[in-house]
This record gives C-alpha cells, sequence and structure tokens, in this order.
C-alpha cells in the first residue's frame, strides 16, 4: 500500500534558490527508502517539506503536492504538529535535550498531552527498546542524555522519535558522525523498524543505502536522477551518473 | 623608528595589561575594605533589627531595609514578566523587521536614560498623575522601567544562544511553537535570564535618584505598597547630605556592600549549578 508519493514536486528558498524541481517518487508502507547523492542536491530539503519543517523559513516556494495516505500534507486539512508527530524526524547531529534520558524520550508524548508515570514509562521503554538502547540505559535513565556516547545519543534520538508512535520515520544521514560500530546497531534497529514503519534515510553512504533499503534514489543538484528497486539501482543503474556515483567516479 | 622585538612587546602589552588588571581589582578592594571597616562596628544585630532614632543619628536600618526589599520585588515582579515577554516576541515571535528595530533601538535609548530624569518622570507620571503618591508602588514602577531594558537585553542574549537544533527538535516532535518556548527555548536561557534578573536587583538595591523622588524617605516601616518608604540608598544619602552622623552612614553602606554582594555570589553559584547539571 501506498504510504507516501510525492508529485512533480519542486521547492525554493527564499529569493528563488531552487533546491528542488520536478521530483516524483513514491514510498510503500514498510518499505525503506534510501535517499544518496553529493551535498547541496536538496536531500534534506525533501525530508524537510515532508514533515513541513520548512513552514517555518520565510519567502519559501513550492510546486506540485505531496500526500501522505492519499491527504496532501499541504492542504489546510492536516495540522502541521499533528504531521510531524506522524512523521518523525532523526537528525545528522545527535541532539539530546539537555534533560535526562528519561526526559527525552518523553518530551514528544508530553508535548502531546499524554500524562501519567505509568502510560510513560511505557512509551519511554518501547521506545529505547526498539531503538536498541534499552539494555544499555535502563539502569540511569535520571541520568542526563548528553553523558551518552554519540552513537548512544543518536539511538536515543530514534527513540525519541518511536515513542510518538509515529507512521513514518525519516532520518536524515544520521550515522555520518559516528563509528562502524554504532553505525551497524543503527542499521540493526532500522531493519526491525521495518515491519512497523515506512522509513525514509538519506544516506551519504552508498554501502549503506545498499544495505539498509527496498528502494533508492539518486539526487544530483535538485534533480531526482534515478529512483528504482535498491537491487536494480545497484546492478543495473540506467542512468550513467548514478552509475558513476555508486562506483566512486563522482566528481 | 623604534621596531620593538615582538617578544618584548609581548612582554610589554601583557605586563601592561596585568597592571592595569590588579588596578582594577585593588580599587575594587580598596572600596570594599574601606566601607566595611567603617561601618562593620556599628553593624549589629540592634542596628539591623530597630528603626532609626532621631532621623538616623541613633538606632537602626530595619525600617529600611523592609523598604529596599519591598521596592526591589515590585520592580521585578513587573520588569521581569515584561522584559522577557518582550524578548520573547523579538527572538522567537518575529523576523528582524523595521518594527522590532524600532523596538531595540527603543530599549537601547531608555537605558541610556540617567535615573534622575527617570526619577522625574515616575513623579510626574505616578506620584502626582496617577496620584498614587510617594510610595513603594511608585518607586517600584519607577525602577521597573530603569531596568526593564537590561533584562530585554540578557534575556534576548540568552535566548538566541540556545542552539537552533533544539527548537528543531522539539518542533519535528510536534511541539508548536510556544510548547518549544517554554519546554526548550526557556529552560536553555534560564541562566541568563537569571543573571540579567541579577544584575537588575543590584541596580534597584543601590538606586539613589529615581527612588528618592517616586518612594520618598518616610522614616517608618511601609506595611503596604501604597505607603512611603525610604530604601538603604536614600538613607544613606540622606544622613550623609542632611546629618554629621558619618558612623550610621557608614553603617549603612556597609549593609548595602554585603547585600549586593551576598546576591552577585548567590546568583554566581547558581548559574554554575544551573549549568553544571546537565553538561
Ligand atoms: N535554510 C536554507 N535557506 C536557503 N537555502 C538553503 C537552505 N537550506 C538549504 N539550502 C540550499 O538548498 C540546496 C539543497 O540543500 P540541502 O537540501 O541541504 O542538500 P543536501 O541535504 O543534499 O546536502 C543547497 O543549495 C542549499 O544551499
Ligand atoms: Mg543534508
Amino acid at each position: 500500500m501506498e504510504k507516501i508519493r510525492v508529485k512533480g514536486f519542486g521547492f525554493a528558498y527564499q529569493g528563488g534558490s531552487v533546491a528542488l524541481e520536478n521530483i516524483n517518487l513514491s514510498v510503500m508502507r514498510n518499505e525503506i527508502l534510501g535517499i544518496m547523492g553529493p551535498a547541496q542536491s536538496g536531500k534534506s530539503t525533501l525530508l524537510r517539506c515532508l514533515n513541513r519543517m520548512v513552514d517555518a523559513l520565510p519567502g519559501t516556494s513550492r510546486k506540485g503536492s505531496i500526500t501522505l495516505d492519499g491527504a496532501d500534507i499541504f492542504s489546510g486539512e492536516i495540522d502541521p504538529d499533528d504531521l510531524r508527530r506522524r512523521v518523525g524526524m532523526v537528525f545528522d547531529v545527535p541532539v539530546p535535550l539537555p534533560r535526562s534520558i528519561y526526559e527525552n524520550v518523553a518530551y514528544g508524548p508530553k508535548l502531546h498531552g499524554v500524562r501519567g508515570r505509568k502510560k510513560l514509562d511505557e512509551l519511554v521503554e518501547f521506545g529505547l527498546r526498539s531503538a536498541i538502547l534499552w539494555d544499555e540505559v535502563k539502569d540511569r535513565l535520571g541520568t542526563s542524555a548528553l553523558r551518552l556516547s554519540g552513537g548512544q545519543q543518536q539511538r536515543l534520538c530514534i527513540a525519541r522519535t518511536l515513542a510518538l508512535d509515529p507512521e513514518v520515520i525519516l532520518l536524515d544521514e544520521p550515522c555520518s558522525g559516528l563509528d562502524p560500530i554504532s553505525t551497524l546497531k543503527i542499521e540493526e534497529a532500522l531493519s526491525e523498524l521495518k515491519s512497523k514503519y515506512t522509513i525514509i534515510i538519506v544516506t551519504n553512504n552508498t554501502k549503506q543505502a545498499a544495505r539498509v533499503s527496498d528502494k533508492a534514489a539518486y539526487f544530483l543538484m535538485g534533480e531526482l536522477v534515478e529512483y528504482g528497486r535498491t537491487k536494480q539501482i545497484f546492478t543495473v543503474p540506467r542512468d550513467r551518473r548514478t552509475d558513476d556515483y555508486i562506483s566512486g567516479r563522482f566528481g | 623608528m623604534i621596531r620593538l622585538d615582538p617578544a618584548l612587546s609581548q612582554k610589554l602589552v601583557r605586563w601592561v595589561l596585568v597592571s592595569l588588571t590588579a588596578l582594577t581589582v585593588s580599587i575594587l578592594v580598596f572600596i570594599i575594605t574601606y566601607v566595611l571597616l567603617k561601618g562593620l562596628p556599628v553593624l549589629g544585630w540592634e542596628f539591623l533589627s530597630t528603626g532609626a532614632v532621631d532621623a538616623g543619628r541613633g538606632g537602626g536600618i530595619f525600617p529600611f531595609i523592609v523598604s529596599t526589599v519591598f521596592i526591589t520585588v515590585v520592580a521585578l515582579a513587573i520588569a521581569t514578566p515584561l522584559g522577557v515577554g518582550t524578548a520573547i516576541y523579538l527572538t522567537e515571535y518575529t523576523r528582524e523587521t523595521a518594527a522590532t528595530r524600532v523596538v531595540r533601538f527603543a530599549a537601547e535609548c531608555l537605558a541610556g536614560i540617567p535615573s534622575i530624569i527617570l526619577g522625574l518622570f515616575g513623579f510626574i507620571t505616578f506620584v502626582l498623575f496617577l496620584k498614587l503618591g510617594w510610595s513603594i508602588l511608585s518607586g517600584g514602577l519607577t525602577l521597573a522601567i530603569m531596568v526593564l531594558p537590561t533584562i530585554i537585553r540578557t534575556s534576548e542574549e540568552a535566548i538566541i544562544a540556545v542552539p537552533q537544533n533544539r527548537r528543531d527538535v522539539s518542533t519535528s516532535l510536534g511541539g508548536t511553537r510556544w510548547q518549544t518556548v517554554t519546554r526548550v527555548v526557556l529552560p536553555g536561557a534560564l541562566p541568563g535570564i537569571v543573571t540579567g534578573i541579577m544584575l537588575s536587583v543590584g541596580r534597584c538595591i543601590g538606586e539613589t535618584a529615581a527612588v528618592i523622588f517616586t518612594a520618598g524617605s518616610a522614616l517608618g516601616t511601609p506595611t503596604s505598597i501604597f505607603a512611603s518608604g525610604r530604601t538603604l540608598a536614600v538613607h544613606f544619602y540622606i544622613l550623609a547630605t542632611e546629618t554629621d552622623a558619618f558612623g550610621m552612614a557608614y553603617g549603612t553602606a556597609a549593609a548595602l556592600i554585603i547585600a549586593i554582594l551576598t546576591i552577585n555570589t548567590l546568583a554566581y553559584w547558581m548559574m554554575h549549578r544551573i549549568m553544571r547539571k546537565y553538561s
């Protein structure tokens, strides 16, 4: 079943600098889409459009549409704050809030009015278990999240997103600052999450895209150069530029 | 032209800076020691807990401590919500426009107005026009105006210093702007805001010109915000200019200095505790 459809989508920042042009793609439920591409090619911009984080910026313009379960996310029917609960986001640098581990994970549910220690305890445990962090932190939930290692912090950010029980998870180069073991743990978590969520992951690591994604997309300077099944893209890319990129001949 | 050897000029600069610093510190130490030496002998429990006798030539300063605390609390109870609210609005709710620049410029101008002029303004506006009379309230309102720019500026700086990505996290979890402000921005800015408040407390306690016109110089202990009251600084000023009770004046000055040093130390300690807690 189709979860997200991006149709003829274009986006420009203030002053008309075009970041995305005529993007067409769709993501099925319980599927992982891997987005690759060099810096400045509009990958983060697309993610920030998918949960309307771009709303806060002045002077932007867009074309085309993005639908979630068939409903246009930019239409008046969808409340942006509710959309962001349904479409969670994990940023490229882990951003733990200066609070305890527990309070970090409980932050989202509390925003949405979840009260009661028992309910929150459950959500915190659920989030931390799903992000494969529970065993490492269960005895020190009250300590500051800033004391965790970088890899743990990033999994905490994933846990914090999951505690809201979102439908879609957007990850923007979540492993860019992490060591290989932390990266592996995050990939492990992702493959388990797939059964429940729809995932879009931006990665600057083509091997990671090949490992974790079902579908892959290659962005270049705001253009979607190629999009298809990961296996196909990595074995028989249709576009010369994709071939160059994944075989490391880019630039 | 004489060319100095770089190593030598480095040394020279260092030496000059060190002496300037030493000079600054020694002036501070000198003033504090001088006032304390002169004032501490009278500064006993009796002095702190009784009222003035013979216009302050005898007795103590209890009513003036009460007035000082009262006026400062009133001033900050008014200035803090106004100033922090303005800072939140300027930083989180508007983009930089001509209007916000006007507000900032107005605050800067307000900061530059001599306190005696503010006193006169308070006298005309609160004491006479609003018929509040010489009172704790008139004094507190005037001091609130005086410290408002400080609170706005320090709060704004503290708010701007909160990393943007924390706001993004809160927004991305579905937080509204107000939720993000109250749960992420203000807690992060708290040490800076508290510093601004403490600075303001210090200025309120030490202010003379603005309060003598607005709170008056009654000798009694004020029992409501509509009563007149004499602050420690005003008492010191009157003792020093209108009486020959210099011992009492120094006692008052010592109490003032100790109060301000205590507040600053407390503020410093609190800030460090808040900042250390999660890092
Ligand atoms: N907040 C912004 N304001 C203006 N231009 C931006 C902003 N963010 C990104 N851009 C521009 O949009 C283009 C795409 O950037 P981005 O989506 O961050 O690419 P990527 O994530 O692929 O590196 C770049 O040219 C970048 O300079
Ligand atoms: Mg990016």
